[in-house]
């Protein structure tokens, strides 16, 4: 058995499939790219061919436009391809829609590079199936014993309290564009909130977007052109770069929310000027972590970003072998960005 | 009602930037939950719940037994704050049974159970508790619950929501030990109010409206004393104890025990606390050096003593005052402070003066940083609760201004969260290598118009050229003139100094930077009886 070391390299340009010719991720243009999911750090412009589920070239057809994205190439979950001697196979990663882990297996040894992912409940992706395998190549976003996500459903309750409470006023979400405005807004229509949900521009596109791959959003309206009046008592999503700025000034008296794993740390949502923080992560916490470590029973896990000390140290005390590959370029975008 | 209903409302507190949803939440409090638990959680709100025997110490030593030592490290680097750290990092156990604590059973149990038991007791209420609530608990424990309710919005809130009078309210509390059980019965319309009796409780003041103009005043209906530069205070003593309040109500007896040690009386007495040196007032700073302190060393009391600059007087022994005249209450004041004799303290002197004119001149005249400018009061005003118009004027001397250069911005809080509106702002000096460095002297978040706001924020967002978190630092191109009341000195400021009331008087646009004012030219007119910094 060839050990994963000698065919899967840390590069300056992400992580390369040696023998399949292939990056996984990579976070410079490159010859062919296998992508995990279609964050911007993770999914970049520029490649010569791309390969995804079909949900993921859409969102960067979306995203970057068909002629940046490189010569697409679909592949379903759980359908083998074969790339000079290297088996590839897609299983869902539950992190956004179309998310996925990408399993690779070469002379009789498997890794699994897990890309971003969660195991909370999301109605708007396919859940994360947990795959045996020899290496398991694992983010650390929230690697910390500080981060332990609440169930999604209770965090959705506290912001419709404060809608009872401050009815009066706009509540506005700071939310990112990709994934997590689509599961909040799908996780308050199973809380039962029926009304029109109103969206800064960015976020229009990418919902009517999942509308079209088959998840259903309800009614959606732009708060760019409803007047004041309109949404006082509503529900405004925006990214947290306009929540900030001269564009939420077109709401009355917001109460700023901000939708993140991030919230569970109170001086980093005073620091943002967080009114209600909803603990509502697209990545897994602490426990998800360590319990998928667990269940795919790898005896080495390689960390790409984030704070793989303790994650490394967790994983030492059970025998499990870490490497922190500190790779540059993922953790950049979306929620992975400390705010 | 449990623990978890508390740590809620602290949860709601703390991210809840404006003073009217303090009090709405406040308020709800109030009105939702039973007793004793709305008083105790009052109290734990206003820092007056102090336990003896479960310390920081304590909270430590329960989230060693549970966490992994390198884990708990790396997860206090990141938190910054134990307290919060301990409460997410706990872990949950399953198969817990018990209920969370109620506020009045986390009372009783920090202080009777034995210290040995102690870390049982806590780490059993911990797995009750979700994270919320385990940083309640623990804050409870370590203090400081920093959730910007002081004991002054607390009162407000409890006035609001019982349509009492804030003073009326003011004057009762301090009468009452947790969990205020007879508080509230008269607030909820349930018992007579409580009678504070011989309790050195703090009666509301009475203060000034700034004036406005002389037209319809006359001269010998007023009298003028100088508004002395220090912090206002109220000095109760009598057969039930000594206190010192603060303007706010805070007890601040501890910070002034020379103070407290002078009150040999019975009586209540209206006056300046000021630091006082061979009957000259020190600066504002040097009083400042005194406040906050929960002991005070002899070097302390060598080098900033305190002194009483009596302005009114509200009882003489169980005697109220408050409703006799101005002229009444200082002849009984002049007559007290005769016989009497107390330490420490003097009559703040009347100023003679026979129309507005003079009275003008005499406040011109007087530029010394002590003294913030004239009080006007009215000979036949009663001593009443509060600020009402026409019977007490203050009257500041005009602002000192200077013109300084904006440096750093950053965004206000509810309807100026997505403005820029508090700014630091600096001075030149001397960089040491023959070149000029800008120094920060002040911040000001006020002064300025909605127009002026809305340009300022545009202009730091052009012209950002650097950022920290919600701060942004600017090019160092903008003027601006600020003003103040009084400039002082101050080792704990990086420029030596500190402006008191400082606000943007106007947006100098038309100012190239380089001609804005130097630190040297400030300091120089510090503590000078004249001139414009």
């Amino acid at each position: 058995m060839a050990h994963p070391e000698t065919w899967l390299k840390v590069t300056p340009a992400g992580l390369f499939c040696e023998p399949g010719g292939f990056y996984v991720d990579p976070t410079r243009a490159v010859e062919r790219a296998v992508i995990s999911h279609g964050h911007s750090d993770h999914a970049r412009p520029g490649h010569g061919a791309v390969l995804a589920t079909a949900e993921t070239l859409a969102i960067m057809r979306s995203r970057m436009g068909e002629a940046r994205m490189g010569a697409p190439q679909v592949l379903r979950y759980g359908e083998v391809l074969g790339l000079n001697g290297v088996r590839l196979w897609l299983v869902p990663a539950g992190h956004v829609l179309g998310s996925a882990q990408v399993c690779l297996e070469w002379q009789g040894s498997r890794v699994v590079v897990s890309g971003d992912y969660k195991r909370q409940r999301d109605p708007t992706c396919a859940a994360f199936e947990p795959v045996p395998c020899d290496v398991f190549v694992t983010e650390a976003t929230f690697a910390l014993p500080v981060f332990r996500h609440p169930p999604p459903e209770a965090e959705v309750a506290k912001l419709l309290r404060s809608l009872v409470l401050f009815s009066e006023r706009t509540h506005v979400v700071a939310t990112y564009s990709l994934g997590k405005t689509q599961r909040l807004i799908r996780l308050l229509r199973e809380a039962g909130w029926e009304q029109p949900v109103y969206l800064h521009g960015a976020q229009q596109t990418l919902c009517a977007l999942y509308e079209t791959l088959g998840v259903k959003l309800g009614e959606l309206r732009s708060a760019t052109l409803a007047n004041k009046a309109e949404m006082v008592g509503g529900i405004v999503l925006a990214p947290p770069s306009a929540v900030q700025d001269r564009w939420a000034r077109r709401l009355a008296d917001p109460v700023v929310v901000a939708a993140s794993g991030w919230m569970r740390v109170r001086q980093r949502a005073k620091m943002g000027g967080v009114e209600l923080p909803l603990i509502i992560s697209d990545h897994a916490d602490w426990d998800e972590l360590n319990r998928t470590v667990d269940e795919v029973g790898a005896p080495e896990v390689w960390v790409t970003h984030g704070r793989d000390d303790a994650l490394v140290h967790a994983m030492g005390l059970r025998g499990i072998r870490g490497r922190a590959l500190h790779l540059v370029g993922l953790g950049e975008e979306e929620e992975e960005a400390v705010p | 009602m449990s623990l978890t209903v508390f740590a809620d409302l602290l949860e709601r507190l703390v991210f809840t930037p404006g003073r009217n949803a303090k009090l709405a939440l406040l308020g709800a409090w109030f009105a939702e939950m039973p007793d004793p638990e709305r008083g105790l959680g009052l109290a734990a709100l206003t820092e007056e719940l102090v336990f003896s025997r479960a310390k920081p110490t304590l909270v430590r030593q329960v989230v060693e037994a549970r966490a992994d030592p390198v884990l708990l490290a790396l997860s206090h680097d990141y938190v910054g704050d134990f307290a919060e750290t301990a409460a997410l990092i706990w872990p949950a156990r399953e198969g817990v049974n018990a209920p969370p604590p109620t506020l009045a059973e986390v009372m009783q149990g920090l202080e009777e159970t034995p210290k040995a038991e102690l870390p049982a007791l806590l780490s059993g209420w911990l797995d009750t508790l979700d994270p919320s609530g385990r940083l309640a608990l623990l804050k409870l424990i370590t203090g400081g619950l920093r959730v910007g309710v002081s004991a002054r919005l607390a009162r407000v809130a409890l006035a609001e929501w019982s349509g009492q009078a804030v003073e009326d309210v003011e004057e009762v509390w301090h009468g009452i030990a947790p969990p205020y059980t007879s508080l509230f019965a008269w607030l909820e319309g349930r018992a007579e109010r409580p009678d504070p009796r011989e309790v050195p409780v703090f009666r509301p003041l009475m203060l000034a409206h700034p004036l406005e103009d002389f037209a319809g005043l006359r001269a010998a209906d007023w009298r003028a004393e100088w508004k002395w530069d220090g912090i206002r205070v109220q000095l109760v003593a009598g057969p039930g104890g000594r206190r010192l309040w603060s303007r706010g109500a805070d007890d601040i007896s501890a910070s002034f025990p020379e103070i407290v040690a002078a009150m040999e009386f019975h009586g209540v007495l209206d006056g300046e606390l000021l630091v006082l040196r061979d009957g000259v007032v020190a600066p504002f700073a040097d009083l400042q050096q005194r406040l906050n302190r929960k002991t005070v060393g002899a070097k302390m009391l060598r080098e900033f003593p305190a002194a009483v600059r009596l302005y009114d007087q509200l009882f003489d022994g169980a005697e109220d005052l408050r409703a006799l005249p101005f002229d009444a209450r200082r002849a009984r004041l002049e007559a007290f402070v005769a016989r009497e004799q107390p330490a420490r303290m003097d009559v703040s002197e009347l100023i003679e003066f026979r129309d507005f004119a003079e009275l003008e001149d005499l406040r011109a005249g007087a530029r010394a940083a002590e003294i913030e400018g004239l009080m006007l009061k009215r000979a036949d005003s009663p001593y009443v609760a509060g600020r009402q118009k026409g019977l007490w004027w203050k009257w500041k001397r005009d602002p000192l201004s200077v013109d300084a250069v904006l440096m750093y911005a950053q965004r206000g809080h509810g309807k100026r969260s997505s403005f820029y509106s508090d700014y630091t702002f600096g001075l030149w000096r001397d960089d040491g290598a023959g070149a000029a460095e800008l120094v920060p002297i002040g911040k000001a978040y006020s002064g300025y118009t909605d127009a002026e706001l809305a340009w300022l924020d545009k202009w730091i967002r052009a012209n950002t050229t650097q950022r920290f978190g919600p701060v942004r630092e600017v090019a160092k191109e903008l003027v601006l003139e600020v003003a103040f009341d009084a400039a002082q000195l101050s080792p704990r400021h990086k420029s030596g100094v500190a402006l008191r009331f400082p606000r943007i008087a106007r947006l100098r646009r038309d100012k190239p930077a380089a001609e804005a004012d130097r630190l040297e030219s400030l300091m120089a007119h510090i503590g000078r009886p004249a001139g414009v910094a």
